[in-house]
């Protein structure tokens, strides 16, 4: 019969095992490990530099609050994303990323260039109470985080880690993380004062803070801060 | 056959534990996916820190991927293996792991990612620790599977079996490989990857956590215990060989059509959407031995709602393994992605075909793990109602909602500027939302249905068996495995 190559495979379980192994390592070979070595898979921009201290802070709340969940970081190369949101996402501007944020659903709209959209007043308002900004808005209020001081104890740690697995963190700025946090915090926190509202200490140093440093960095890789 | 199985030598306290804990992570996990359904339709349903939609979402997941899909899967492949093979598991004192620590960890779960620990990256949002007890748990099984199929009194392993063994395999690749990061804390870590390279391992993971936790062993589900409710043998032995082999090696290739207009190198995504076009003949390989095992069993069928949950489980599996590459096509991409439209196609394969094939086994096995019958049959048909016409009220609006989102982002004015701001395609889909929750209710009722129907008949029932001396031969295994 026409199967009878198969009948070993069915009563040896070792063989049975074996290409079953083989069957699924090929496709994961061929796709994973050639981008690996090849050039310009992901290159950083001229002149990008790493998360600030703050910034990592702010990008950590966000993947623990999910905003992943509802915001893609990703735009398109077609025109009514670059219409909507800016320049298509590039391979070197995520190089930074650990991990990446594309997303897969968009029940919010793309972040991947939110940076500098908005005065930091508008982002502590909207976490605050969306619907204060956009009333028809089904993002959740993020008003708690503003109540939580900002727990600087694993900045420098986190720093150091990513230098380990690559990014260009200087022996300096780990040392001094927990002082560059500070004061960025306290430039973001008098850039929302300046516009007329109110924050107590605590606000001040709040984890919003942090997450609006975040976001004011998206799509602005490349600048300074 | 019943008989046999009430002097049964084999370990069954493993797949009641299993079956009740499924049905336990079954039930939290489709509330928590309504409350996600509820929130997304009426945001005051965010409370606080703890219950917001970023943090309930994975809850969601997780809850019903590992708690209820897998446990199923644990539940029905310890059921089936020990069978099949003719022999008790290879270890007790591994069962009890497996079972005691796989629940532990689903708590674990629960608890970290309410409390905020999540890495984000879907399907692997667990933090390090919990992702090392994961990989021991799973080593456990894999001994226990192998130990058992080494010592196994039946020479041929059938195509259960094969499923079983590829989703074993696999899961363990994809989650050492995908979760591999640094520690920063006791509950913080850095992935390994970075940017592009993580997204690309990620989706290799995170299709292939579709193809082998949602697929293959769902099919091994399929294969063992749909003839056997059918009491006819598969349909064919070789088209079993021919989508086994097909299914596996394609499935691992086509995880970058969730990377199509990505900054991924254009060679992967090509390969990505070639692949997952090719992905229909395997599947429908699959759908169609399924589905043709029941020729000449219609009037079956019509009668028993264990048949009634296999047979449309089937159907929705071939819809989705038809959308699916559809999907995958860059213009329906560019209209489909980051629309709900990929939410109802992720429905329509899990409550479809994952959790319809689910509960048919459940169904299937519970009366026999408590020497019984099933209370109600009629109970178990009012929930594969409630549970249908819960799908269909869930995918229908979510295509609807997909399309027309999908439409409103790309629609531009005759001056070529866009017509609509994004908070008006929010507000344009927020009365499809609204009828998904009426789904999802429908199809929860269902499962409470299940619930009280199980828990009549667990109190009617016994697990005491009294200790048998021999392993009968699994009564319809031989014209199974004559089937051509
Ligand atoms: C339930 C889904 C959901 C979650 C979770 C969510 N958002 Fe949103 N977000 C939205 C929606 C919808 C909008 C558009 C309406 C509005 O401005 O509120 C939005 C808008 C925004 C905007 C304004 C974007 C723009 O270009 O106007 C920012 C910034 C933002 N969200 C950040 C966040 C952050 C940070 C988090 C996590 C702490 C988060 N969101 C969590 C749904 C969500
Ligand atoms: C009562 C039943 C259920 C309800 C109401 C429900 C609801 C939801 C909701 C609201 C979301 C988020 C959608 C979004 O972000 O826009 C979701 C996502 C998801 N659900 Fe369910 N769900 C149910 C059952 C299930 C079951 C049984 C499974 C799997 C076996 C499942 C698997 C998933 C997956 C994988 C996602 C993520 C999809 C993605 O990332 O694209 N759900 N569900
Ligand atoms: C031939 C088989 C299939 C193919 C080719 C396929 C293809 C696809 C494609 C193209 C997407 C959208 C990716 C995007 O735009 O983001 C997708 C999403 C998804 N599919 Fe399938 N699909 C198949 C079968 C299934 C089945 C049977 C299930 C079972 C439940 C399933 C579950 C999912 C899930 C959970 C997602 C969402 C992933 C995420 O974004 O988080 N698919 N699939």
């Amino acid at each position: 019969m026409a199967f009878d190559w198969h009948r070993p495979l069915e009563s040896d379980s070792l063989r049975l095992t074996l290409w079953t192994a083989l069957a699924i390592a090929i496709g994961g070979i061929v796709l994973l490990i050639p981008p690996f070595f090849m050039q310009g898979t992901a290159e950083p921009l001229p002149g990008m530099r790493p998360y600030s201290a703050l910034e990592q802070e702010g990008r950590d709340l966000y993947l623990s609050e999910g905003c992943s969940t509802c915001h893609s970081q990703q735009i398109r190369p077609l025109k009514s994303e670059t219409d909507r949101y800016g320049g298509y996402s590039l391979a070197g501007e995520s190089v930074y990323d650990r991990p990446f944020l594309f997303g897969s659903r968009r029940t919010g709209p793309d972040l991947a260039r939110v940076g500098g959209k908005y005065p930091d007043s508008w982002h502590w308002i909207h976490f605050d109470d969306p619907r204060r900004i956009e009333p028809r808005s089904n993002m959740p209020d993020f008003a708690f985080m503003a109540r939580r001081p900002l727990d600087l104890s694993l900045t420098s740690r986190r720093l150091e880690v990513l230098k380990f697995l690559g990014h260009p963190y200087s022996e300096l700025e780990i040392e001094n993380a927990v002082a560059d946090a500070e004061a960025q915090m306290a430039a973001v926190a008098a850039s929302i004062r300046k516009d007329g509202l109110t924050l107590d200490e605590t606000a001040a140093r709040s984890e919003t803070i942090a997450l609006i440093a975040y976001l004011q960095r998206l799509g602005k890789m490349t600048e300074e801060r | 056959m019943q008989e046999a199985e009430a002097q049964s030598p084999y370990d069954m306290a493993v797949v009641r534990g299993f079956a009740l804990s499924a049905l336990v992570w079954g039930t939290v996990g489709m509330l928590v996916g309504l409350l996600a359904a509820i929130q997304l339709a009426w945001p005051e349903w965010n409370v606080g820190p703890y219950l917001h939609f970023g943090r309930i979402r994975p809850v969601h997941t997780n809850a019903v991927i590992f708690g209820f899909t897998l446990g199923v899967v644990f539940a029905g492949s310890y059921y089936g293996i020990q069978r099949l093979c003719r022999v008790r598991m290879f270890s007790d004192t591994l069962s009890r792991i497996n079972l005691w620590g796989w629940n532990a960890i689903i708590v674990a779960a629960a608890v970290s990612l309410l409390s905020g620990y999540s890495t984000s990256k879907e399907y692997a949002e667990l933090e390090w620790p919990i992702d090392l007890a994961l990989a021991v748990v799973w080593i456990v099984y894999a001994v226990n599977v192998f130990g058992t199929i080494a010592r196994r009194r039946e020479r041929a392993l059938y195509a259960a079996i094969w499923f079983w063994i590829a989703t074993v395999l696999t899961i363990a690749m994809l989650h050492v490989v995908n979760s591999a990061a640094w520690p920063v804390s006791w509950m913080k870590s850095y992935s390994a990857y970075a940017g592009i390279y993580d997204a690309n391992i990620q989706w290799w993971y995170g299709h292939n956590a579709v193809g082998f936790l949602l697929t293959t062993p769902i099919l091994g589900l399929m294969y063992y215990f749909l003839p056997r409710q059918a009491g006819r043998p598969i349909f064919s032995h070789r088209l079993s060989i021919l989508h086994f082999w097909s299914l596996i090696f394609i499935y691992i290739w086509a995880g970058p059509h969730h990377l199509i207009y990505s900054p991924l190198p254009d060679w992967a995504q090509t390969f990505g959407a070639a692949f997952s076009i090719m992905l229909i003949f395997p599947s429908w390989g699959g759908m169609l031995n399924g589905l043709l095992t029941l020729r000449g069993a219609w009037h079956k069928v019509r009668t028993d709602p264990i048949l009634k949950m296999f047979a449309v489980g089937l159907t929705f599996y071939g819809m989705s393994t038809f959308e699916g590459p559809m999907m995958a096509l860059r213009t329906v991409n560019s209209l489909s992605h980051f629309t709900n439209w990929t939410i109802g196609h992720v429905h329509s394969g899990a409550l479809g075909w994952v959790g319809l094939t689910c509960f048919g086994t459940l169904y299937y096995m519970i009366p026999r793990l408590w020497h019984t019958e099933l209370y109600s049959r009629r109970l178990a048909d009012v929930h594969f109602w409630l549970a249908t016409l819960g799908i269909v009220l869930y995918i229908t609006p979510m295509w609807v909602s997909g399309v027309t989102q999908g439409l409103m982002w790309r629609a531009a004015n005759p001056d070529g500027s866009l017509t609509y701001t994004f908070i008006e395609t929010v507000a344009a889909i927020q009365v499809y939302d609204a009828i998904r929750v009426s789904g999802g209710v429908l199809y929860l009722t269902g499962m409470f249905v299940m619930l009280y129907n199980v828990w009549r008949t667990v109190a009617q029932g016994t697990s005491e068996v009294p200790e048998p001396s021999r392993t009968p031969p699994d009564a319809e295994l031989s014209a199974v495995a004559g089937g051509q």
